[in-house]
């Protein structure tokens, strides 16, 4: 009965009551597939209903419609010690009466695996998490970072289908965060399993995930690769919520088969964009624009780069600039008021203060067409 | 190796223990039935056959007659009862303030001292807290009594030369009740006082507060949580008290509590005791319900 | 609080506070060792009443009933209490404040009138007022305490590792074997002694609730107290407080073990 997704959602519902006597919908007719060895995220910020989603794939939580399927066999309500996945928990869920070795092997004690057999797997999930001879330490004595290896070791050595993993660095600090996400997804890519992982930091996703679902509100507004989602947002939360992103208002004039104008709100032009998703004539969207997608060149074309004839123009002036280095980043002007971001790439090492912006100067911003994103409000 | 995944059948044999695996407001509730069950048969119900109780009569013979009576609770405040009450208020009340008194200074040494002392300390404090009381009260009629220790030690000092009689009086049954209950006082206090972090106080200083000022404006009101857990636990169970009064106070001195032993055991009228227990019951209840309502309740009793 | 040191009057005062709460307990072990009856001028040191303590029939039987009462009553009242502390903290299912507001009656009412009011309910029912009797009362206000201290540890309990377990295979019940109760194991302990020692140590509910024939500890004292004044009630209560010192002290020094 096996099928080619090891996890799908079939229009999978979750409401819960809340106790002043209403309900609130935490998944809302979510439906996707998680193909078998994939390292797959969902992200979104607090309350979208991606650890609800995580949960219900564990078996804390029982749809309240729809299914879960794992392995091609539907869930229902068949409880957490019956399914083939095991969990890494935010806070570790260390048992703090057992030392280390006893944490590991209590999965496999489960199982009923002979005690030679537990010894010698309860070491190979130590040395895979780089934690070999602290076997006989309490939960206690440990770093964050290592009472987080020792959980995921915990679920490791039952070698389950799938590994779902809620925000399990979210209490290290920066620097052990980066780190540990280099290794869990050397680790994923070693064990081979489904690693399904939930995160409300982007830059976490991106870097790890082979497909990302970005959700909100309990929706899964979309899911694709880390390049889909940045460069082809479906919708306007998903390209505000993922990277930066600067925001014209407008109204659709024309359409075509991939380009679509519209007719800015507060600025007297039109933009020609890409379209995403299906729009009218008409409709209310929100043009995305991505800082370092755009051109700027000033009167006197002295720091122009590349133009092309297709580019839409806008006209506006330096506020600020900030030097980063490999960057700067400044904020413009235009007409009506409206603030917009570019970054330009100090693509050049120069000396030269006319060479950058300062405030004041009155620039030309050329976006092309292909960066232009005409987006719906909400993914339909 | 993966765990093994349940199919359907075996599922619909257990049914019962699945529909309770799945069902958790009836979990809940078989777990608290125990003790439901168990107090209303054991508290709830006894109370209720008292407060009906305290609407019958005596017979001539002491046996309880089915005959509706409230003249209980109107014999209640008269001359002499009602001078017992006011008297088991007072001493209640007393008690309750010395303790506070006393104790509070102790409280706060107590929050202060370095960590090593201060767990000798509280070890010292609860250790007499958990040898029966009846002992500890007996000490004090050895040490009160005429020619006992006090009045021993006194005169070898040539501090007094006749006997000081203090036992059987109010004042031992005061000296008893304080000694009795200040462990119940200090601990609250000191929970709460140990609770006020230093940064609080170095502002005050900081703004220009002497250390009284500092100690009236920001510690006492902070320690208020504690002082009234400590009242709580002070004043209601000294208010029941009989034991006290009856070893230290002798016959003079009666409160609510002699009243209502003596009605159960030597005087047999049972629906008059039963009265007075429920004028005690009424009086605790308000007084509780009244400050639990005013600050939390529970934490501070967990030392 | 603060680090910086009390000051001297708050240290005297504190000395002379511990003092009077030691002085009568001190008072009362070294009479034990008079050889004169009425125990108020001290006259030789003997350890004859301590060979009569060992004798007295009353006593023993006394001390053999206590103990029973309060292990029986203790082991009841604390599997019924934790699962009602587990209840509160955990679930939530009607009647929840009731059965919460119930938990705490026990604890408010004066003791005087938690007694009386078994002695109505026993004497209702036509139950012959015992050992049996005492028990039962024991019990009824052991729960409360037992709820309210495991409710209190369970306050950080994080319900992950609960989850934890089941997810690696465990079962319900397998769960709450091996990981809830270690888990809260101490919490337990903890109102179990509280339960212990206020059975161990009750009197006025006793008074109410025993029978003629039987006769527990406190109450023996007590008629002791009022009635036979020898100073073989020193030597009890010598013995007693020295029993409890060492107990406490070995679960202090036990703790600190552990920490």
């Amino acid at each position: 009965m096996k099928s080619d997704f090891v996890v799908e959602f079939h229009d999978v519902v979750k409401i819960f009551p809340t106790p002043e006597g209403g309900t609130v919908t935490a998944v809302d007719h979510v439906s996707l597939e998680i193909k078998q060895g994939e390292f797959f995220s969902f992200l979104g910020p607090s309350g979208c209903g991606k650890t609800t989603s995580l949960r219900m794939m564990a078996g804390f939580e029982w749809p309240t419609s729809g299914e879960v399927v794992i392995d091609g066999k539907v869930m229902g309500r068949i409880p957490p010690y019956l399914r083939p996945v095991n969990t890494v928990f935010q806070s570790y869920a260390l048992f703090q009466h057992m030392n280390v070795f006893q944490n590991i092997a209590f999965g496999l004690e489960m199982e009923k695996v002979p005690k030679a057999e537990i010894n010698r797997r309860v070491g190979e999930a130590l040395e895979m998490v780089k934690l070999g001879n602290m076997g006989r330490r309490t939960p206690k004595q440990l770093s964050g970072g290592q009472q987080q290896r020792i959980a995921l070791a915990r679920a490791l050595v039952k070698r389950p289908e799938v590994l779902l993993l809620d925000e399990p660095l979210g209490a290290l600090d920066l620097k052990l965060r980066k780190e540990m996400q280099l290794e869990l997804k050397a680790l994923q890519e070693q064990v081979g399993i489904t690693f399904i992982y939930v995160t409300h930091d982007q830059e976490e996703a991106l870097t790890m995930s082979n497909r990302i679902a970005v959700m909100s509100k309990g929706k899964a507004l979309q899911i694709g690769g880390a390049v889909e989602i940045y460069e082809r947002p479906n919708c306007r939360f998903v390209a505000d919520f993922i990277g930066e992103t600067n925001f014209l208002t407008g109204k659709i004039k024309t359409l075509a088969k991939d380009q679509v104008t519209v007719q800015l709100d507060s600025l007297n032009q039109e933009i020609t964009g890409i379209r995403q998703g299906n729009l009218v004539v008409g409709q209310a969207v929100a043009v995305s624009i991505r800082p370092e997608k755009v051109r700027l060149a000033d009167d006197d074309n002295k720091k122009v780069r590349e133009l092309r004839g297709t580019d839409n123009l806008l006209r506006g002036k330096v506020v600020t600039t900030a030097y980063i280095g490999s960057d700067t980043r400044v904020v413009l002007e235009l007409q009506g008021g409206l603030r917009m971001r570019a970054w330009e790439q100090n693509a050049i090492s120069t000396l030269d203060p006319d060479a950058y912006y300062s405030a004041g100067d009155a620039v030309r911003i050329y976006i092309p067409v292909e960066n232009t994103l005409v987006l719906p409000e909400d993914a339909s | 190796m993966t765990t093994a995944v349940a199919s359907e059948s075996p599922a619909k044999k257990f049914s019962l223990v699945r529909a309770l695996r799945e069902n958790r407001v009836a979990q809940g509730f078989l777990l608290i039935s125990p003790a439901n069950i168990y107090l209303f048969l054991f508290i709830v119900l006894p109370l209720l056959l008292v407060a009906g109780l305290s609407f019958l009569s005596r017979g001539d013979y002491g046996q309880v007659l089915f005959k509706f009576n409230p003249a209980n609770y109107a014999r209640l405040f008269d001359a002499l009862y009602g001078k017992i009450m006011l008297f088991s208020l007072a001493v209640g009340l007393g008690t309750t303030l010395l303790c506070l008194l006393i104790g509070y200074p102790m409280a706060y040494y107590l929050a202060r001292a370095p960590a090593r002392q201060r767990s000798l300390l509280l070890f010292l404090i609860l250790l007499p807290f958990w040898t029966n009381f009846i002992i500890r009260i007996y000490a004090w009629m050895m040490i009160l009594r005429s020619q006992g220790f006090l009045d021993s030690i006194l005169q070898w000092a040539h501090l007094t030369t006749a006997p000081l009689n203090l036992l059987y009086t109010p004042t031992a049954v005061m000296i008893g009740m304080v000694y009795e209950f200040l462990p119940f006082m200090v601990l609250p206090l000191y929970t709460s006082l140990e609770k006020i972090e230093n940064s609080l106080l170095e502002a005050a200083a900081d703004l220009g507060a002497p250390p009284w000022k500092a100690f009236l404006r920001v510690t006492l009101p902070l320690s208020v949580p504690g002082m009234i857990a400590g009242t709580i636990l002070t004043f209601i169970p000294a208010m029941g008290m009989f034991v006290v009064s009856d070893l230290l106070g002798g016959a003079k001195t009666i409160l609510i509590g002699n009243v209502i032993r003596n009605q159960f055991l030597t005087a047999r009228d049972w629906p008059f005791g039963a009265a007075a227990s429920m004028i005690l019951m009424i009086l605790t209840m308000v007084f509780t319900l009244y400050y639990t309502r005013k600050a939390g309740f529970g934490e501070e009793l967990l030392v | 609080m603060s680090e910086k040191k009390p000051a001297l009057w708050l240290r005297i005062y504190t000395f002379f506070a511990y003092l009077f709460i030691y002085v009568p307990i001190l008072v009362l072990i070294i009479f034990s060792f008079n050889t004169q009856k009425l125990n108020i001028r001290w006259e030789g040191f003997t350890l004859v009443w301590y060979n009569v303590l060992f004798h007295d029939q009353q006593i023993l039987l006394a001390t053999r009933n206590t103990l029973m009462i309060a292990l029986i009553s203790t082991l009841v009242a604390t599997v019924i209490g934790t699962m009602a502390a587990l209840a509160m903290q955990r679930y939530r299912f009607p009647l929840y404040s009731t059965s919460e507001t119930l938990m705490y009656v026990p604890i408010v009412i004066p003791e005087v009138v938690m007694g009386i009011s078994l002695l109505v309910f026993f004497v209702l029912i036509k139950f012959t007022l015992g050992l049996v009797t005492i028990t039962l009362s024991h019990i009824a206000f052991n729960v409360p305490f037992v709820a309210l201290v495991v409710r209190a540890r369970l306050h950080g309990y994080d319900n992950a590792i609960d989850e934890a377990a089941m997810d690696l295979g465990a079962n319900e019940l397998t769960t709450f074997w091996r990981v809830t109760l270690p888990t809260i194991m101490p919490g337990v302990l903890s109102g179990a002694m509280l339960a212990l020692t206020l059975s161990l140590d009750d009197y006025v509910i006793t008074y109410f609730t025993a029978g003629p024939g039987s006769t527990t500890l406190p109450l023996r004292v007590y008629s002791m107290v009022r009635f036979v004044v020898t100073p073989e009630i020193n030597a009890l209560s010598a013995l007693w407080v020295l029993i409890i010192f060492v107990i406490l002290a070995i679960g202090q020094v036990a703790q600190s073990r552990r920490a």
